[in-house]
């Protein structure tokens, strides 16, 4: 490329398309002055840029959504970035999902849209000043073009509802410039961004924008995609943990109508990293689901069991506390301050210990994947969080150049995390390699329930000591658990990540401090469960600290808010930092408990229970009110209160606190995945009973605190503090103490 | 897109060595399927007829992911097998509406219920059977309803009833 070509580098593409409409994409050059631009966005590809935003001749406005829709709001409030900026109403806009962006630059791989992963509650942030910029550049484009057309100075137009207004009042709209708008040079700078005060789109409440084709059965899910000549699999897998086939007798499967072919589609080895399926298992391919099953139910396999074959619950949680009692071979996770001394000078002493079960994801959608495998090129089209791994894991499967492999994104039925892996992609590559034909591999509810990546089992031992003024003098936090790493493929993990995160609450707050991880050894593959160390450890450390409350006779909002302190910001080196502010915990905290009516005398045998907890940038207290009717749990009232700064759409951030409340008490509840002699006991939701509506709080009551700090996602933030603030209320309701999940078995054994 | 890819009921064919298809209505529209008889119904409407707002969930009649109206009445298509289901008039998610959204399909998009969507054509079509039965429905009334949703809509889903049902009771008077 010349030097001239360099000075003139777009850092937005503009490019008309056949039809005449302006497309814009966010492809930011490498301008020297503006090092804050993200590198995965610079490229110089113009012509195979996909569009962000269409801008049709009769002012229509098509705004492509990046992101992974897996229930979060991203196909919603993404594009309410662009609309924003752009100056449109979102009445004129209609949004399309947009496939995965890979090109291949001089600069090496790129995707032309940004990042459009998703996971850790980062889609809104991450897109915060990227979209906003695009649709900021286009507005600059289309008033350019009108300055040009009238011969007035661009600084005295306005726009409004996607026109262009001129100081004498006339108008042209976006639509009647989009050709001329086009054809003019990108600004040197990116252009200003409008001030909070002017926003018409962010901050309002907006409906999910693909509800139409949701509520009337044309939304297209992963599993909703069928290609020509592409045959159906289902698998049989292991039901032993790094189990291997020994005898297969596929005789009557394959006399089944519509059967195919029967593979065996060889399994990962123990120990080695996970780079495609999770088990051994056989692929039973045919012309239509309903017939693979019924080959599948027709196989007759035995399995030798693998390296785990004593593995169960049981002997997991004995060795956990064996680890615990003994003190042995504990990896420091944060140590403050001479806990000896503090433990010396100490006037009360609490302990106590939490077990928390494996999860599993139980995505409404079971995975699957359609794959077309082709010599040079690969096609796949699936229900995913990761795309950006799918098509490197077909890619390394497959030795398919990754800018050969069309990856398709569809709406996901849940994500939750069980989509950051690809085994099911992996697991259709394999079999579409063996059986040389287009695959759709569909998962069922027994796949899914026994072959997940489980959030870990563990259990945590905290510590707690006190001065005579009953002062939070030291903080022991011991964790012994199945660690969340496993098999990684390349990833380098402290053993520690994701079960214990070493700057959570009270860390920095508490002058003495140890929080010790000690790992489990398990077979069962472990990852990523919304808000994953923060559902694994919160529920403890916030159970406990009513705990000591109790204990101490003191008022748990209060000794939370002392121990919390001055507001101030402490430093947080886990997601979400760098900073943790304590004030804004401090402030949902207290908010949360006005709203519960916290410190009212109650004569009618309900308890109040509260929690709090800072989740990746975002802050949230939950409160409950509950009661016992014999045996059952009444929950008479739900509350949650959240920041997570700025809020981009209102009504996304209050379906998703409300979601993540209901998915807590759910989950708290009933829900746990055990192991006995290396196979996974649950099968079906008769096993893994989700909370029905008749069970579920009847309503949650939403507090969004106002905000002007920068915005974070609101996907997971609404889930960690729930189960704690839910024990919490049924110790008030009823004295019993649950220290181990799922709650119902724990609180009925007691009562 | 969707489409009826199904083979309508075209004049009788005749040919002893094969068992007479069964007959279907799948939204007022007639379909034969010569296939095996023991498939669900689901499947049917997936596979076949490409009708897939009908979604699969669980295959244990448990989570209601692939409920439809049979003969007007919610049902589990995953456990009906299509011998079953023949003879037998069948609405989908896709066949509620007429030349507007259902009731039910307009107060689900005004309350903002669906997050990721999945289970909603099955919440859509038991609300649908609910209020068929109970125009005026109790609290409790509605949660008998026990479809699943992994996202918690529930709330959601209540006000979306209750909504509907005044816009239906509107329109009556």
């Amino acid at each position: 490329m010349s030097a001239v070509d360099r000075g003139r580098r777009r850092f937005l593409a503009v490019t008309l398309s056949a039809s005449g409409a302006l497309l814009v994409g966010i492809r930011f050059a490498r301008a020297e002055n503006n090092a804050d631009l993200p590198a995965e966005l610079l490229g110089d590809d113009l012509t195979e840029l996909g569009p962000f935003l269409r801008i049709e001749r009769d002012n229509r406005v098509v705004i492509g959504a990046r992101g992974c829709e897996i229930g979060q709001g991203v196909i919603t409030s993404l594009p309410m970035l662009i609309a924003e900026e752009l100056d449109v109403d979102w009445s004129q806009v209609r949004v399309i999902q947009l496939p995965y962006g890979y090109v291949e630059t001089d600069k090496g791989p790129s995707n032309k849209y940004g990042d459009q992963g998703a996971g850790g509650s980062t889609s809104v942030s991450d897109a915060w000043k990227e979209l906003r910029q695009a649709g900021a550049t286009a507005r600059w484009l289309l008033v350019q073009a009108a300055a040009r057309e009238w011969n007035v100075p661009a600084d005295q137009l306005k726009t409004a509802s996607g026109q262009v207004i001129a100081p004498d009042g006339r108008k042209l709209t976006y639509g009647a410039l989009a050709r001329s708008a086009a054809a003019i040079d990108l600004p040197a700078e990116p252009p200003p961004l409008k001030k909070p005060e002017d926003f018409h789109i962010i901050g309002k409440p907006t409906r999910v924008a693909d509800a139409h084709d949701i509520v009337t059965g044309r939304s297209q899910f992963g599993i909703d995609s069928y290609l020509a000549g592409a045959l159906t699999a289902v698998m049989l897998r292991s039901p032993y943990l790094d189990g291997t086939l020994d005898t297969l007798d596929d005789s009557e499967a394959r006399k089944v109508a519509g059967v195919r072919d029967v593979i065996h589609i060889p399994g990962p080895k123990p120990d080695q990293p996970f780079v495609a399926g999770l088990a051994d298992g056989v692929a039973v391919i045919a012309d239509n689901t309903w017939a693979a099953i019924k080959g599948r139910d027709a196989l007759k396999a035995t399995w030798k069991q693998g390296p785990w074959a004593k593995e169960s619950t049981g002997a997991l949680s004995a060795k956990a506390n064996e680890l615990l009692d003994k003190n042995e071979g504990g990896v420091a996770v944060r140590r403050d301050g001479d806990m000896a001394k503090a433990k010396k000078q100490a006037r009360y002493k609490v302990e106590a210990r939490y077990e928390m079960p494996f999860l599993a994801h139980a995505t409404m959608e079971t995975p699957g994947a359609l794959i077309d495998l082709k010599q040079d090129s690969a096609l796949l089209i699936a229900s995913l969080q990761t795309p950006d791994s799918a098509q490197t894991m077909i890619s390394d499967l497959t030795g398919i150049p990754r800018r050969a492999i069309e990856v398709r994104m569809t709406r996901s039925g849940g994500g939750f995390g069980r989509r950051l892996e690809n085994d099911f992609v992996g697991e259709a590559v394999l079999i579409a390699k063996a059986a040389g034909k287009p695959i759709k591999l569909i998962w069922t509810r027994d796949d899914d329930l026994q072959h997940d990546f489980y959030r870990p089992f563990g259990v945590h031992a905290l510590a707690a000591t006190l001065d005579r003024k009953k002062k939070v003098t030291s903080w022991t936090h011991w964790c012994a658990a199945t660690p969340r790493p496993y098999r990684e493929n390349g990833r380098k993990r402290r053993i520690f990540d994701g079960c214990l995160e070493p700057d959570d609450f009270p860390a920095g707050l508490v002058a003495n401090l140890d929080k010790t991880f000690f790992g489990v050894p398990s077979g069962m593959p472990r990852g990523w469960w919304r808000a994953p160390i923060h559902t694994f450890h919160a529920f403890s450390v916030q159970s406990f600290i009513d705990e000591v409350a109790v204990t101490t006779k003191q008022d748990a909002v209060k000794l939370r808010l002392d121990m919390l302190g001055e507001a101030r910001k402490i430093p947080y080196s886990g997601h979400g930092g760098p900073m943790f502010d304590t004030g804004r915990l401090a402030n949902v905290l207290k908010l949360c408990a006005d709203k519960i009516g916290w410190g009212t005398k109650r004569d009618d045998g309900h308890g109040i229970g509260i929690a709090c907890h800072f989740t990746f940038g975002g802050y949230a207290a939950h409160a409950f009110e509950v009661s016992m009717e014999g045996r059952e749990l009444r929950i008479h009232r739900a509350v949650v209160v959240t920041d997570i700064g700025r809020v981009v759409n209102p009504l996304g951030v209050e379906a998703q606190m409300m979601g993540g409340t209901i998915d807590a008490v759910s989950t708290a509840l009933n829900l746990a995945i055990t192991v006995k002699d290396g196979e996974v006991q649950q099968k079906n939701f008769p096993d893994y009973p989700l909370l029905r509506m008749a069970q579920a709080p009847q309503s949650v009551e939403v507090t969004i605190v106002d905000s002007t700090e920068e915005p974070r996602g609101a996907g997971e933030i609404g889930v960690p503090s729930a189960a704690s603030a839910l024990a919490n209320a049924i110790y008030a309701a009823t004295t019993v103490r649950v220290r181990k999940l799922p709650l119902m078995a724990e609180l009925q054994r007691r009562l | 897109m969707q489409n009826d890819a199904g083979r309508p009921v075209g004049p009788p064919i005749k040919h002893s060595a094969l068992p007479a298809p069964l007959t279907i209505t799948i939204n007022g529209k007639p379909y034969e399927h010569a296939g095996d008889p023991t498939m669900p119904l689901l499947w049917f409407l997936r596979d076949m007829l490409r009708l897939t707002g009908t979604k699969f969930g669980c295959g244990v009649g448990m989570c209601g992911a692939c409920t439809v109206l049979l003969d007007g009445k919610a049902t589990r298509s995953c456990l009906l097998p299509m011998q079953n289901a023949a003879g037998h008039q069948v609405t989908t998610i896709e066949g509620i509406a007429g030349d507007n959204l259902h009731p039910v399909q307009a107060a689900w998009i005004e309350e903002d219920v669906p997050q990721c969507g999945y289970c909603q054509a099955g919440q859509i079509i038991a609300a649908v059977d609910l209020l068929q039965r109970k125009p005026k429905p109790s609290d409790e009334d509605i949660a008998t309803i026990t479809n699943l949703c992994r996202c918690g809509t529930y709330p959601r889903i209540r006000k979306a009833i209750l909504r509907a049902s005044e816009s239906m009771q509107a329109s009556k008077k």
